[in-house]
């Protein structure tokens, strides 16, 4: 038994080192058979990705039912519709104040983003590059707060909020997201200043050039695909925040879309359900689609941010 | 020289400044603020006075409070270990050879793109009493006579809010660790199918410890984050039935906010802390033990 594999795994190294030019990263899976894999690969990864999915297309499928199907489920089958309506998301946006949400989400989060990405490349740079003594501490403390979470933070930043005069404006929001930004993007930041070369910089100071210009013409520039990872990462963040809008935003015309729909479509004992699911998908869809576009710098913030 | 010196730290300084003020203004203020708050009587309008101990022999004494700890350790443990078991072996499928890798990879990822409270919007309504789809197609099966009740129940909304935690944080720890699975050179696996190593020897001996490191840190991040988690119940049961899905971020948002007890919420809030603390160490140590396994440190 054991001489029978050993055997076929000689035979199968013969092969590897034959396709080893061909290919570096596929291992051993050529080993197995096209059925092994059906089984061992594919049957899972479909269920995995099936129940992973289906809460967005039942949120879809939710969205675009007649109302009376949705509560019908005898009369019609609840996994499709034949007859497909606008009538909720139509609603939506006409009937409540959600454009108004959607764009306080927006205006908030971008308007968070850019300012913590403006203080995180002077901390980065800072602490990367200018070595100001204690910078190797001021690193892990900005680590630290990172894993300071929103939820111990709250209670007195709520009473914080007040007592600055913020309590129930855009800038309550835009002022506090950013500490949940800046440890994230100024360790990820650091992460890519170090990958540029020092002699750039020291040709640079050698012509004259002041740290203002080392940094915008030439860290900057090379440092973009870090910049716009960690903007994506930032924005998805203050999308998904909801604690802070919750807690810090009071009247309905203010809130962000998380907190809105929530409030807004659970009034007393009717929820409504076409109004709530299809308000969810608008929700997400701005999110999707910039995450459609640049998955891998998403992908690499993720796992940047992990691997430092 | 000695000009340079100075020079430098004034610029680092200076350069340090917008970050700085954020942090102390809104992070580092408030969480000194919040571990005084939990020593005073305040309530929202009212400052307050010092009480001492007071908030927190209340809170230890009280039977949502010991209810709160139990489920939110409960719900960390059981949904971490599921997030873990299923993130690691959804790592390993992806980095099969397969068509669409890139779409399929991008796809995995959307739970965690999505706002929290929007899936959870969805999850609640197929966790519905009695609309829930899962219930309908397992009557459809023939499975069940009855509607499942997924969220009125205690350990049926418990094991439901896990689902839907787990359902999220999957694809967090997936793609985290596939990217970790990628560094590990396939000529190991190829020397180790020389030497006749099973599947399962591979994975215990090849992969698993040259994925530690990174499964510290992947997993510290998860506890955190798991521990500290608000929205999912907020929306899902909002604590209930009967205070049995309470996790302690919840409690303190009762508290604090809907109560307008600010000294005992923030007392509960700030009982979290040592338990992050742990999650952090278990970080700290994690890192330590890879420097010590690659010999030197990251550049990366």
């Amino acid at each position: 038994m054991t001489e029978r594999r050993v055997e076929a795994a000689a035979v199968a190294s013969a092969k590897a080192i034959e396709n080893v030019a061909a290919d570096h990263t596929e291992g051993m899976s050529f080993l197995s058979t096209l059925p092994q894999r059906v089984v061992r690969v594919y049957i899972p990864l479909v269920l995995i990705v099936f129940v992973l999915l289906f809460p967005f297309y039942w949120m879809t499928m939710t969205a675009i039912k007649p109302k009376e199907h949705l509560l019908d489920l005898d009369a019609h089958n609840p996994f499709y519709t034949l007859n497909p309506t606008f009538e909720h998301i139509r609603d939506l946006l006409f009937k409540t104040e959600y454009p108004q949400w959607l764009w306080n989400t927006m205006f908030i989060a971008v308007s968070a983003t850019v300012l913590s990405l403006v203080a995180s490349v002077f901390a980065a740079y800072a602490i990367t590059r200018i070595r100001y003594s204690g910078a190797q501490w001021v690193g892990g403390a900005i680590f630290l707060a990172y894993l300071v979470p929103p939820s111990i933070l709250f209670i007195p930043l709520s009473t914080v909020v007040f007592q600055y005069g913020l309590f129930d404006t855009p800038f309550a929001l835009i002022l506090t997201y950013p500490t949940i930004l800046i440890p994230f993007s100024t360790w990820l930041l650091m992460g890519y200043f170090k990958t540029i070369p020092y002699e750039l910089e020291e040709c640079a100071l050698m012509d004259g050039a002041s740290r203002w210009q080392i940094l915008v013409k030439i860290v900057l520039p090379l440092a973009v695909p870090g910049l716009i990872s960690a903007s994506i990462f930032c924005l998805t963040l203050c999308w998904n925040e909801f604690i802070y809008a919750l807690t810090f935003i009071n009247s309905t015309e203010k809130k962000t879309v998380p907190v809105a729909i929530l409030s807004a479509f659970t009034d007393g004992d009717q929820y409504r359900w076409g109004s709530l699911m299809a308000g969810a998908l608008v929700g997400s869809l701005p999110l999707v689609i910039l995450y459609a576009f640049f998955v891998e710098h998403y992908v690499s913030a993720m796992t940047g941010a992990v691997k430092e | 020289m000695e000009r340079l010196f100075n020079n430098r730290n004034f610029l680092g300084l200076l350069f340090m400044l917008p970050a700085a003020a954020f942090l102390l203004l809104f992070l580092v203020y408030p969480l000194g603020l919040g571990v005084w708050l939990s020593f005073t009587d305040a309530r929202i309008g009212t400052p307050g006075k010092f009480v001492g101990l007071e908030n927190y022999e209340w809170i230890i004494g009280d039977s949502k409070f010991q209810t709160a700890v139990f489920f939110t350790i409960f719900y960390t443990v059981v949904a971490s270990a599921i997030k873990f078991a299923v993130g690691l072996y959804l790592a390993i499928l992806l980095n099969e050879r397969l068509p669409f890798k890139a779409i399929i990879r991008a796809v995995v990822l959307i739970p965690f793109i999505v706002p929290t409270v929007l899936s959870a919007i969805a999850f609640w309504w197929i966790f519905d009493p009695q609309f829930s789809v899962i219930s309908w197609s397992l009557k459809k099966a023939g499975l069940i006579t009855e509607n499942i009740n997924f969220l009125g129940d205690v350990w049926n909304s418990r094991f439901s809010v896990i689902f839907a935690n787990v359902w999220r944080g999957v694809p967090f720890i997936a793609i985290s660790l596939l990217a970790g699975l990628q560094t590990v050179p396939p000529s190991l696996y190829e020397a180790a199918t020389l030497d006749g190593a099973t599947r399962w020897q591979m994975f215990v001996k090849i992969t698993y410890p040259l994925l530690t490191p990174i499964i510290a840190v992947v997993m510290t991040f998860s506890v955190l984050f798991t521990f500290t988690d608000f929205q999912l119940i907020k929306v899902l049961t909002n604590g209930g039935p009967a205070g049995a899905t309470e996790l302690m971020a919840t409690m303190s948002y009762n508290t604090a906010i809907l109560g307008g007890r600010i000294g005992e919420g923030a007392a509960v809030s700030t009982a979290m802390v040592p338990f992050l603390l742990a999650a952090i160490m278990v970080s700290w140590f994690g890192l330590q033990r890879r420097k010590w396994q690659a010999g030197s440190d990251s550049n990366d």
